[in-house]
């Protein structure tokens, strides 16, 4: 390096001093070039030499204090940009807390923490778009509660609906506040601003979908850049973790303890994989058995998959009777939940008879229960659907009612009154008769269902985890087998669960989103305080699995699953706004007859002639259809390409494993 | 110490000043036993701090290898350090220093009989010391099996300096972690 410091004087001095330094620099270099090989400390008197030789550089003569200077600069910057880098690393939410996990449980149970943040930066994001662009402008610049009857509760309701029981259900104040769609008001601009609210209503519920789709590719093209490859191909694996692994700088005990931990994980993980790839047994048998348990599962699916369509078929003949058993009146909640608890343990035990790597079975294991799950989600979309005919049914006999009624107020009211020229006024907003609005209950079905799910899990790790610990640390002092080493023992963290948990309540999200706007801040809230829950029970509660392994260098199966749950929930939504015609009487779009007339008004009365005649003209299938594929063609481009990178990235963090820990700091 | 000026020019007792980052690491020495170590140097005091001193220091008092390193570094081979070998020893493992350096002086503290190989034994105990001896037996024989496979190109069943050098160039952590800061 004394090298750079010579080439950075050279740029301010003159010709003649620069050919003097040049030679010295290579004279230098020679002494350099050899010593270098050699390390042997230097006596006084070669000292001596050596600094009388190079006196200049070394600060003697002229020239010694901006040398001196420039170099004192340069270690400056190098301090600050290391800094720097630390200071953005702990910029990134929760680090220590999921290196501190990772280092207990493994990289594999760290990766769902990993994939956790990652959405909550998303739904951040999310909320922020819907937020800022849909809820603020309706409640400060739009009509408060209670002006109009789409934001006011109905007489008959009002005594009951400041009642807890209501409000948990999503009614009474609830029902009528911007948490859901029916709050919002079809005024085409609003305060002074101009502002569209429908417009935006409508582009913020396609935006949505699009900054996720965007996330999702970018994300999975980043991580299929950097390596993607599963496990460990490197020349000198166990090489490089014995030799390079401990971080010198640690100066800290505890962090020393996470390190050791982490060392031993690290090294426990690698013999997992090296036992595997040393594994060559009967490969014959080995198909076979995995043939066999691959067709009992998809019987299992099949059978579950019978079974729900059953049981709605049941429940439909049953919405229309009236002496219905308790069990009658939940046989669909039961039998759901208990597929959920049912199949998962029977799939692993099946996936036993396959032998696979851990990483692998994991992933089967996923996909197994993500088929199981989409036979609940089609259960649901299905009773949805049913429901929202029915309202709309309602809706057109309630329509001709109020018109109906209106007439009939205005005629009593000329009747009663004798002056003929007095108006009536207008009648209070609580006694308008009501259309159903089927937006706002499709609102209220994802609303319950996102706050049921999230009682489930929280309720679940608490008895399912923590009571378990509790019993199993307690009554071991007074029972007859050791409960800590056989059953019941402490709980393993179960990654498949999570991630499927995660993935599928981001559909619902994504689905209700546009029918209750409240619900994306809903969502970041439960993300939040689910990183601090579970974070905190998998330390306190739950013991490593017994084969440690490596999670694969990439998220892309996670990223796979999400991308596939965001094209099932986009198709429901997108039928909406393009068949389903809105209600009459609430939302952002009543009057018209469809969602999406709000572009073609927007296009007609505020942008340029034209615009409109360009619009249309490229509404031709015929360019819509090379363009489409254009854009697929430029995504399988992108996957190649390397992006620009996220900030919740994966392999940031693992890159980043030394300076995570606080650099030691001096005594003096 | 041949790499930096500033070291060079520091152990050759010309006048400290400000600027030099040495006086610093000086004063870091003798604040371990201030009664032991004269704050004038020109004398050649021969002045040795024992290892317990160096030990307990903060950057050095977590490492598994502390001991390794201070006998590495001092010149009985046991841990007493001079001034000298103090300043050896931040100087090898400070950002500046060349990765061969590093790398050689490595293979030096990894080598427990110090016999110029890397041999079972010594990753062994090496394993034994970064596990805090976690592992089972099996396990840590596995371990240094493997790592002799990758790395011993003279297939003699341990490693030289050259295996190792040649194994540690290409290590991406390496600099980074080999690395501490005073």
């Amino acid at each position: 390096d004394t090298d750079s410091n010579a080439d950075s004087e050279e740029e301010s001095m003159s010709e003649g001093e620069m050919e003097r330094l040049k030679e010295e620099v290579e004279e230098k270099k020679k002494i350099i070039a050899t010593m270098r090989n050699k390390p042997w400390r230097m006596k006084r008197r070669e000292c001596q030499a050596f600094v009388d030789k190079f006196e200049g550089a070394l600060g003697k003569g002229k020239g010694k204090k901006f040398y001196a200077y420039k170099v004192m600069m340069t270690k400056k910057w190098i301090k600050f940009q290391r800094d720097f880098e630390n200071f953005k690393t702990t910029c990134i939410p929760w680090e220590r807390k999921i290196k501190e996990v990772e280092s207990h449980f493994g990289s594999s149970v760290a990766s769902y923490f990993i994939f956790l943040r990652w959405m909550y930066g998303m739904n951040m994001v999310l909320f922020g778009l819907t937020f800022g662009l849909v809820v603020i402008p309706e409640v400060l610049m739009g009509l408060p509660y209670g002006s109009i009857p789409r934001k006011t509760v109905p007489r008959a309701e009002q005594a009951t609906a400041q009642d807890y029981s209501v409000l948990m259900d999503f009614n009474g104040y609830c029902k009528y506040s911007v948490l859901f769609y029916g709050y919002y008001n079809n005024q085409r601009t609003i305060g002074l601003l101009k502002f569209r609210l429908p417009l935006s209503y409508l582009m913020v519920g396609v935006g949505t979908f699009g900054y996720s789709l965007m996330v999702v590719i970018r994300t999975m093209a980043k991580n299929a850049d950097v390596g993607g490859g599963d496990g460990d191909e490197g020349e000198f694996t166990f090489s490089w973790k014995m030799f390079t692994s401990w971080d010198y700088l640690i100066g800290n005990a505890e962090t020393a303890d996470n390190k050791y931990a982490s060392i031993t994980t690290s090294f426990k993980e690698s013999i997992v994989d090296e036992q595997e790839n040393q594994k060559d047994e009967n490969i014959h048998l080995r198909r076979f058995l995995r043939v066999l348990a691959n067709l009992m599962i998809i019987c299992c699916l099949g059978g579950s998959g019978y079974l729900i369509f059953f049981v709605v078929k049941r429940s439909q003949e049953f919405a229309n009777r009236d002496d219905l058993s308790w069990y009658e009146k939940n046989e669909l909640e039961l039998i759901m939940s208990l597929l959920g608890l049912v199949c998962p343990p029977l799939f692993e035990t099946i996936a036993e008879l396959e032998e696979y790597h851990p990483r692998i079975a994991l992933k089967w294991q996923l996909g197994r229960i993500f088929a199981l799950f989409l036979g609940n989600l089609y259960t649901f979309l299905f009773a949805l659907f049913d429901e929202v005919n029915n309202k709309l049914e309602e809706e057109k006999s309630i329509r001709n009612a109020s018109i109906w009624a209106l007439k009939e107020y205005y005629a009593n009211f000329t009747l009663h009154n004798n002056d003929s020229e007095a108006t009536a006024p207008p009648i209070d907003p609580a006694d308008v008769i009501r259309g159903p609005c089927w937006e706002t209950a499709v609102g209220i079905e994802f609303v319950k269902l996102t706050v049921s799910d999230i009682q489930v899990t929280y309720l679940t790790i608490l008895i399912g985890d923590f009571a378990r610990a509790v019993i199993v640390r307690f009554l071991n002092y007074c029972w007859c087998w050791d409960l800590e080493a056989t059953y019941p023992s402490y709980g393993e963290f179960d990654i498949s669960g999570n991630v499927l948990g995660l993935v599928f309540n981001q559909g619902m999200i994504w689905m209700g989103a546009f029918y209750a706007p409240g619900l994306v801040g809903i969502n970041v809230l439960r993300l939040l305080s689910s990183m601090y829950y579970q974070c905190w029970a998998v330390m306190a509660t739950n013991v490593p699995h017994e084969r440690v392994f490596k999670a694969s260098k990439s998220n892309n199966f996670y990223m796979g699953l999400l991308l596939l749950i965001l094209f099932l929930s986009l198709l429901p939504v997108v039928y909406t706004i393009m068949t389903l015609p809105p209600s009459f009487d609430c939302g952002p779009f009543s009057g018209k007859a469809k969602m999406f007339d709000v572009i073609m008004e927007t296009i007609d009365l505020d942008l340029p002639a034209f615009l409109g005649t360009l619009f249309s003209y490229a509404a031709n299938p015929g360019l819509i259809i090379p363009a489409v594929l254009l854009m697929v063609g430029d995504n399988e481009q992108y996957q190649h390409m390397s992006a620009v990178p996220v900030c919740f990235c994966v392999d940031e963090v693992s890159a980043k494993w030394h300076h995570a820990y606080s650099p030691v700091t001096p005594v003096t | 110490m041949f790499y930096n000026p500033y070291i060079v020019f520091f152990s050759c007792n010309h006048p400290s000043s400000t600027f030099f980052p040495l006086s610093r690491l000086f004063y870091r020495y003798r604040d371990l036993a201030p009664q032991l170590v004269p704050l004038d140097y020109t004398g050649q005091p021969d002045v040795r701090l024992p290892y317990e001193l160096i030990g307990s220091m903060p950057e050095l008092k977590d490492n598994p290898f502390r001991q390794r390193i201070a006998e590495v570094f001092s010149e009985d081979g046991e841990g007493n350090m001079t001034l000298d070998d103090f300043l050896d020893m931040f100087s090898v493992l400070s950002e500046m220093a060349p990765r061969d350096l590093k790398a050689y002086y490595a293979f030096k503290i990894y080598d427990f009989n110090n016999d110029d190989f890397l041999c079972k034994s010594d990753l062994e105990k090496t394993l034994n010391k970064l596990t805090r001896n976690e592992l089972t037996e099996e396990e840590v024989r596995m371990v240094c099996d493997k790592v002799i496979d990758e790395a011993d190109l003279d297939n003699d069943g341990r490693l030289s300096l050259e295996d190792f050098q040649h194994m540690i160039v290409r290590a991406p952590d390496f600099l980074s972690t080999f690395h501490i800061r005073i």
